[in-house]
């Protein structure tokens, strides 16, 4: 054990701080206690190490939303405002645009993002054949470990002004449709994509329940004469509500958490006016026009609605007697 | 899962098999269809891309001077070079941290094992934010550093429940024979844990390789050095950005750009279709049991 020890700790970092809980009032127990599992602090260490400094340390870093961060003079040297950038955010009319964009599009995506994993596990559940079934699911699967420069590339090459579709149709002697950087259509278009993307993967959760349920009520509904339908409809779809109505809770806790990447890439191409999300706003605010203040605190008013909405969401999945995410 | 249906599950009907038929292979054509034209665009002459409007869905003569004007060395290897090295350091220290701290918190009865517990599971709440993230890696000197694109991910909070979750489910008996044997808990998570966790270890490496593959913005704020850009970042700006490729990267004039640009996603994506039908066969096994306990 002791020899051991020393190739557990190399890559700990900066961190350190955790090291030792050390335990002056009942020595002889807690110091035991402690040496018996020193190996497993050890093993712990690099990742505890993480958390603290880029986690907690990013929630330390929220101090810059009450300051006038100026990053030449540091967070020392910086001013305080108090809650200046919060009550300029009631009256910024660019902000609140962002957040209307962003709850236009988290409506679009429950809407529109969220049935369609149940309906494409049900379609695939309802393959017989094992070969056919795990093909068509590995070829659903494979957006999702696309980056989305390369998956907006592909929508680009199908869907823009020179893209194969209107390709087709100047063949067919039609009019080009002009859905790539049309601001009136990009909200289904960012919902496409994210179908295009996520929607194969995000039928794992469902067919795992659909795995599960329990035959036996199959075979009685088929000798009752009940249709497909009406199997469908009776016997799977209420056998696996209770993991639809989990998956609809936490994604309503996580409802302004509509992605990143994706609106960063796009919002040029529409302009800030549809394009301007949250997350694009402190981006844009931050970084590219140097107000690191007031962008931080955009985030953290996010974040706090965030925690808020996922606590909520919590309780709720716990009160419909399910495990919510964080129950260990 | 047995080769024929069950009685039960019974016969749709024609027009409803029909139906079914159809909706699968639209959704498998909705999917392979664009990568499809990526491909053959890529490979296409450049008469026959320009003739055409920018793209091809068959092409008639395979041409890979595309891949040969960018792989000549430039922008675009560099760029693949660094998304290499960054994915294959980037995972590896991220598995090896990922697996120490899921298999301490474990373990039954680790002395502060609790509020270990509680400290990581918290950070589920509150991802950190943009700006102050940027002021934590600014304040390490990350700047303009590749470590920036590795440390501030090292550990994926999902991914580490997983990974506990699977440890957990590995029957405690073996644990405990082999403590009575004498061995030190390196030992027993050499000897014991990892030969049986290796599925879940081979699809939590490929999240984190693909992460890591697959990131890009990073780069725009923490480098100022563009040469340090991986490939998404190029890609970014070349592809989707509406920068030109040729005008970067001197003369390209055996080829049109369009096959250029296409070539790029290719070889963006590639790494990734070549891994994914090894680790694909451990997703059901893995993944699911240990995701749907956490």
């Amino acid at each position: 054990m002791i020899m051991t020890r020393a190739r557990a700790t190399p890559d700990a970092g900066t961190g350190g701080s955790v090291g030792t809980p050390d335990a002056p009032r009942p020595p002889n127990r807690v110091r035991e206690r402690f040496r018996a599992s020193r190996v497993l602090w050890l093993l712990a260490l690099p990742g505890l190490a993480y958390f603290l400094f880029f986690h907690y340390g990013a929630l330390f870093g929220n101090v810059l939303a009450f300051m006038n961060y100026v990053p030449f003079l540091g967070i020392s040297g910086s001013e305080w405002v108090g809650l200046a950038h919060f009550e300029r955010m009631l009256t910024d009319p660019e902000f609140w645009n962002a957040v209307t964009n962003t709850l236009v599009i988290a409506l679009l995506q429950l809407v529109f993002f969220f049935p369609a994993p149940l309906a494409l596990a049900l379609l695939l559940h309802s393959i017989v054949g094992d070969t056919v079934r795990k093909f068509v699911q590995s070829v659903v699967y494979l957006p999702h470990f696309l980056s989305w420069v390369i998956v907006l590339a592909l929508f680009q090459q199908m869907l823009g002004g020179a893209g194969v579709v209107n390709g087709w149709l100047s063949d067919l002697g039609a009019s080009p449709l002009a859905i790539i950087g049309n601001p009136d259509v990009y909200g289904p278009l960012v919902v496409a994509q994210l179908i295009w993307k996520e929607c194969g993967w995000a039928t794992i959760i469902f067919l795992a329940a659909l795995s599960q349920v329990d035959e036996q009520q199959y075979e009685a509904a088929a000798i009752d004469g009940a249709s497909w339908g009406r199997r469908l409809w009776h016997v799977t779809l209420p056998a696996i509500r209770p993991v639809i109505v989990l998956l609809l809770v936490l994604r309503l806790g996580e409802f302004l958490s509509i992605g990143f990447e994706q609106f960063f890439l796009q919002r040029q191409s529409v302009g800030p006016e549809t394009g301007e999300v949250l997350e694009t706003f402190v981006y844009f605010t931050g970084f590219a026009g140097g107000d690191f203040g007031y962008a931080a605190a955009v985030g953290l008013f996010k974040g706090v609605i965030g925690i808020v909405l996922i606590y909520t969401a919590n309780k709720v999945a716990h009160r419909l007697g399910e495990q919510g995410v964080y129950k260990s | 899962m047995s080769s024929s249906a069950p009685a039960w599950m019974g016969r749709p009907g024609p027009a409803v098999r029909a139906a079914k038929a159809i909706a699968l292979t639209v959704v498998v054509i909705l999917v392979l269809f664009p990568l499809w034209t990526v491909l053959a665009t890529s490979l296409a002459g450049p008469q026959e891309v320009i003739s055409n409007g920018g793209w091809v869905v068959w092409p008639r003569l395979l041409s890979f001077d595309a891949y040969a004007d960018i792989l000549e060395g430039g922008i675009i290897t560099r760029a693949l070079v660094v998304s290499g090295g960054v994915t294959l350091v980037g995972t590896a220290l991220s598995l090896v941290c990922t697996i120490a701290l899921a298999y301490t918190l474990s373990r039954p009865d680790v002395y502060g094992g609790k509020p270990m517990l509680l400290l990581v599971l918290f950070t589920f709440l509150f991802p950190p934010g943009m700006v102050p993230l940027f002021l934590v890696v600014h304040s390490a000197g990350l700047v303009d550093n590749y470590a920036a694109l590795i440390l501030p991910f090292l550990i994926n909070v999902f991914n580490l429940v997983v990974m506990r979750g699977f440890f957990q489910s590995i029957p405690k008996e073996l644990i405990e024979a082999a403590r009575m044997d004498g061995a030190g808990e390196l030992t027993v998570l050499r000897k014991v844990v990892l030969p049986l966790s290796k599925a879940v270890i081979a699809v939590i490496g490929l999240f984190y390789a693909v992460a890591y593959w697959n990131r890009f913005f990073e780069a725009i704020i923490y480098f100022n050095d563009q040469t340090m850009w991986p490939i998404g970042t190029v890609l970014r700006q070349y592809v989707t950005g509406g920068a030109s490729l040729s005008e970067a990267s001197g003369e390209l004039a055996a080829t049109s750009p369009q096959s250029v640009q296409m070539a790029v996603v290719i070889l963006a994506t590639l790494p990734i279709v070549v891994v994914y039908p090894f680790l694909q066969r451990y997703f059901a096994k893995g993944v699911l049991t240990g995701a749907l306990k956490a």
